[in-house]
């Protein structure tokens, strides 16, 4: 009924004449609950736009791009080298007592590592990159914002788009699929220490396991789709600081949101990628 | 329309030959919040401009229009002879590198050291190219400012002061022709700011640069200012010197002086 409502107020203000302004009278009708989540989509598109726009147009900031390489991958490394040791040998070690029982215990290495490879490695791993990158990101910009740092770097003649947001995005997105692999291999190997804690499996035939049951379809949707979850990360983390307000708590919050927005969006492209990879006929 | 009341305006145009800066019927709102309606003035070479108003009353909009950082809504900029809002960015950019600007907050940047934020200006525009040139650059902008022994150090090692003139010392080290001064003794203690007036009456001595200084503090006003700009009501209220001023009976400018 309020929808009804709404759309004839919406034409009676349009037939009145004040059609001109049809964004305005169209923002003023769409439910109040509605409006931040639009006006959020919005203004990540245009974002996005503005980095296809404007990135790839001279002149390249490829220093600070290798800087950010650096700083996002290769300081990461410990932190999901890690994480991906400790999930390889948890979930090995959660597993194995449920095959045991049904006398599958040699099936381990094979399910264990499609599990890795496929979903839990690139997953997992981008869930903590977007903890640890994509928060970093909206910290630095957003206090680069707060304290006119943004601002300075323009009127010294800097493109503060491209060399702040370009170069960062794009080290996200070649970086995370690289630290995806090592995860998954640091993950295989913990899963391996995992299987021989309770029993006695030898390292040749563990990894002749694991690689005889994975196949393209297990490997390449999962590679692919971690460009994805980099590039997610890194543009959210970068849209939220770039446009962080509010002063030091505004700092705060842009971190903060950068990490739930991209923790959401690495989720959203994971079911989208899924989708893709049946109808392909890859699962 | 700017007012004028009983002052009889000391113009120091007929000393001063070039406009380097001249901005008639400038508008600029925030939402239904009019910041500027219709400001004039005009600034000329090698002389120090001071805008004075309260807090809120529009200063900081009016530089940060004046380089670009902000869209006027109204009104025409011209810069060394260039339409603002008529540039592209790559123009902009151009212009910009003769335009220095201090910020309130000093604006270095935390990730970098004193020298790498003083050397990024440089390496952007590639006006120097080799590092002995760098070095001798930096050293010499840093001298200038009395900080030559903080090179290597990073902005959170240094006080509000010496971070004000390292940042300072970034506006000049590209030789601009106009620098914009925010806010510049904002948040220092007497002496510090004493210094730092002394410092841009000195930097106009020594560069003939031109210079405009947003400002509510007297004492920056009255040891800088060639000429001074009230700024009320987003319009230029009254243009004198600071003696002109400082003996107007109109009340409005009277409480800027008691």
């Amino acid at each position: 009924m309020t929808t009804v409502i709404r759309e004839y107020d919406l034409l009676q203000q349009i037939n009145q004449g004040k059609g001109t302004d049809l964004i305005k009278i169209i923002k003023l009708n769409i439910p109040l609950k509605v409006r931040p989540f639009l006006e959020e989509a919005g203004g990540l598109a245009g974002f996005t736009g503005k980095f296809f726009a404007e990135g790839f147009r001279p002149r390249y900031e490829f220093q600070e791009f290798i800087r950010q390489c650096f700083i996002i991958g290769y300081k990461s490394l410990p932190l999901v080298g890690l994480t991906g040791f400790i999930m390889g040998l948890v979930l090995t070690m959660q597993l194995r007592p449920n095959l045991v029982q049904y006398g599958l215990e040699s099936a381990l290495p094979g399910m264990v590592g499609i599990a890795i490879v496929r979903e839990i490695g690139p997953v997992i791993t981008a869930l903590i990159f977007a903890g640890k990158i994509g928060s970093s990101i909206g910290a630095e910009l957003g206090s680069m914002k707060v304290t006119e740092q943004i601002d300075a770097m323009e009127v010294s003649g800097t493109n503060p788009f491209k060399y702040l947001v370009f170069t960062r995005v794009l080290a996200t997105t070649l970086m995370l699929p690289i630290l995806v692999i090592l995860s998954d291999a640091i993950s295989l190997y913990g899963s391996y220490i995992g299987i021989n804690i309770r029993g006695a499996t030898s390292f040749g035939f563990y990894w002749d396991e694991v690689f005889r049951n994975l196949t393209f379809g297990d490997v390449m949707p999962a590679f692919v789709k971690t460009y994805f979850f980099g590039f997610a990360i890194g543009l959210v983390g970068c849209h939220k600081g770039y446009h962080s307000n509010k002063g030091t708590e505004g700092v705060g919050r842009s971190a903060n949101s950068a990490v739930v927005l991209s923790s959401i969006l690495v989720f959203l492209i994971d079911l989208i990628s899924v989708q893709i990879t049946d109808l392909m006929g890859l699962n | 329309m700017a007012i004028y009341p009983e002052i009889k305006t000391h113009r120091l145009k007929e000393h001063l030959s070039e406009e380097v800066v001249r901005i008639r019927g400038l508008k600029k709102s925030f939402g239904s919040n009019k910041v500027l309606d219709g400001f004039d003035l005009s600034l000329y070479r090698s002389e120090n401009l001071v805008v004075l108003g309260k807090s809120g009353s529009g200063k900081s909009v009016l530089i940060k229009c004046i380089i670009g950082l902000l869209e006027a809504d109204e009104g025409e900029i011209h810069v060394l002879g260039h339409s603002i809002p008529e540039l592209d960015h790559e123009e902009l950019d151009q212009i910009r590198v003769k335009l220095g600007f201090l910020f309130q907050s000093n604006a270095l940047y935390d990730s970098m050291t004193v020298r790498e934020n003083l050397e990024f200006p440089l390496r952007r525009h590639w006006i120097v190219v080799t590092q002995d040139q760098v070095d001798q650059m930096v050293r010499e902008a840093l001298e200038n400012v009395g900080l030559g022994h903080t090179l290597d150090m990073m902005p959170i090692e240094l006080s509000g002061g010496m971070r004000k003139r390292i940042a300072l010392a970034r506006t000049l080290i590209l030789r601009p022709e106009i620098i914009l001064y925010d806010e510049p003794t904002t948040g220092l203690d007497p002496i510090t700011a004493g210094e730092i007036n002394e410092l841009m009456v000195s930097i106009r001595e020594r560069y003939k640069t031109s210079s405009l200084i947003i400002s509510h503090d007297m004492k920056c006003v009255r040891e800088t200012a060639d000429r001074v700009v009230i700024l009320i009501d987003g319009k230029c209220y009254a243009e004198d010197s600071y003696d002109g001023l400082s003996r107007s009976k109109d009340k409005k400018i009277r409480d800027f002086f008691e």
